[in-house]
């Protein structure tokens, strides 16, 4: 039942070395790589949109918090049934929770841009797509940088809870076999490789991003 | 005339969903090369003015022209200085200095060349690389400056530009103004509620009345032909102004403070019933 520590290290470098684990996260990786960055673009072309017309805001705004509330897992029965019980279910589920975070981040990054930083663009003869990409876009990091890091907590979620549930390859899988198999000291390692991903992408790529902005912008001090 | 204002008239629907009159009727001329404020107290509308002739608001009636030409939508031509700066936290100075440059289609090393320049005019020649966090009040101010000036404007609109600065800053800032300003010859239209940095700095000092804004009076600042004015005169030109801006003073602190507020006399006086009989 509770395998020794000796035992889940052993597994978990031996996972490592022959491959199983580490097609594992490559495959996971490659998933939630790929669905995450569509739902980056997809949220932040939905999220102009709602910013940028009052009628799509009191449409689509009001749908999308509402379809924020549902867990991405939630949609998987739907996924399997539209498209099969496949990889592009799991990618599909993966990008679609974080989609919904992202739009509405995105939104309230634009809504939140300065008025005295667009006026100063206009004063300066800026509009349009040059006003978006030298204004709005940047003022809005911050707070887009915020909901990636939320939107890459749901997808990875989505992610796990997937693959465990669908199958086709990734750590996911690879824990539901553990069970099957019972091999516990599997998924333990399993477990330790999910909870040094996701401190790695935390710790190292999404603060860090925050930590750039906050110091350009003078928010943080240079520690 | 380089700058003509004809018969503006600027309503706002307030919160309480009333028509709320802010200009009512302004009437201006401004010869170019010329440096010139507008003052009066707050709310009186200067600033909405400044936004309609920046092209960043529209008049319900009237017309505003710049050398001729009608003015209907914001540009480089007719740049603002705004308050608080306004400089983008996430550019060194030099690439807020160019932005305006770069929209303008101008090669980066003319833009850079212009950029420089400039800072130099302004004297922030070592905070080229700087960002924005890095720097205080006053240096913001003198890149937003920098920025404004590189376009070589047919106006420089100033929306009291100096009123968030310290005593000192101001003080420096206003002879750096004032340099820059006889060097370059750009028109200047200069917004303040500060009497004195009026007279220091502009040659016209139109005076504002409030609720609705009109223009009440335009004083000329006199001047020595060696650009040195006495004191004396300074002093006297300021006062001529306080006392024609009393009145508005006077109407915006009864409706802010509820009753008769006495200016001069420097007293609350609470209506009839606790009138003891004192001032007899």
């Amino acid at each position: 039942m509770f395998p020794s520590l000796t035992q889940v290290l052993d597994t978990l470098f031996n996972g490592l070395i022959n491959g199983q684990i580490t097609l594992a996260i490559g495959k996971s990786m490659g998933r939630i790589l790929l669905g995450f960055t569509i739902a980056i673009v997809v949220g932040l072309i939905l999220g102009y949109f709602i910013w940028r017309y009052k009628l799509i805001e009191d449409t689509l705004g009001f749908v999308v918090t509402a379809l924020q509330s549902i867990p991405s897992i939630v949609w998987f029965p739907l996924a399997i049934i539209w498209f099969g019980l496949n990889d592009f279910s799991i990618l599909f589920i993966v990008t679609i929770g974080a989609t919904w975070t992202m739009t509405v981040n995105a939104t309230s990054g634009f809504k939140n841009v300065p008025q005295l930083y667009q006026r100063v663009a206009k004063v300066y003869g800026s509009s349009g797509i040059h006003f978006l990409r030298t204004v709005i876009l940047p003022a809005s990091v911050p707070q887009i940088i915020s909901g990636l890091r939320i939107a890459w907590a749901f997808s990875w979620r989505a992610l796990m809870a997937g693959e465990l549930l669908g199958g086709g390859g990734g750590l996911g899988q690879l824990l539901e076999m553990g069970r099957s198999l019972g091999q516990m000291d599997l998924v333990i390692s399993v477990m330790i490789i999910i909870a040094i991903i996701g401190t790695i992408v935390d710790n190292v790529v999404f603060s860090r991003l925050e930590r750039n902005v906050e110091v350009k912008w003078g928010i943080r001090k240079r520690a | 005339m380089y700058l003509t204002i004809d018969g503006i008239q600027k309503s706002f629907v307030n919160d309480r969903k009333e028509n709320v009159k802010v200009l009512d009727g302004i009437n201006l001329n401004v010869k170019k090369g010329s440096f010139v404020s507008i003052v009066g107290p707050s709310g009186c509308g200067k600033s909405t003015l400044l936004y309609l002739v920046a092209g960043l608001d529209k008049a319900d009636n009237g017309e505003i022209r710049v050398d001729g030409e009608l003015v209907s939508k914001p540009g480089p031509e007719r740049v603002v200085v705004f308050q608080e700066a306004g400089l983008f936290p996430w550019l060194t100075v030099l690439e807020n200095v160019t932005y305006g440059l770069n929209l303008k289609k101008m090669p980066k090393e003319e833009a850079k060349a212009k950029a420089l320049d400039v800072l130099k005019m302004v004297h922030l020649s070592k905070y080229v690389n700087s960002y924005p966090h890095e720097l205080s009040g006053g240096m913001k101010q003198r890149v937003s400056i920098a920025r404004a000036l590189v376009m070589e404007p047919d106006i420089l609109l100033m929306d009291e530009p100096f009123s968030a600065l310290d005593e000192q800053t101001r003080m420096v800032l206003h002879k750096e103004l004032l340099d820059i300003w006889r060097k370059t010859k750009v028109t200047i239209f200069f917004i303040t509620h500060n009497i004195r940095e009026a007279v220091l700095l502009s040659e016209e000092v139109v005076v504002f009345a409030t609720r609705p804004g009109r223009i009440k009076e335009i004083i000329p600042v006199p001047t020595m032909k060696d650009g040195i004015t006495p004191d004396s005169v300074t002093l006297n030109t300021e006062q001529r102004i306080l006392s024609i801006l009393q009145e508005e003073i006077e109407k915006v602190l009864k409706e802010e403070i509820g009753d008769d507020y006495s200016f001069k006399t420097d007293h609350l006086h609470r209506g009839d019933s606790g009138d003891m009989g004192s001032h007899i």
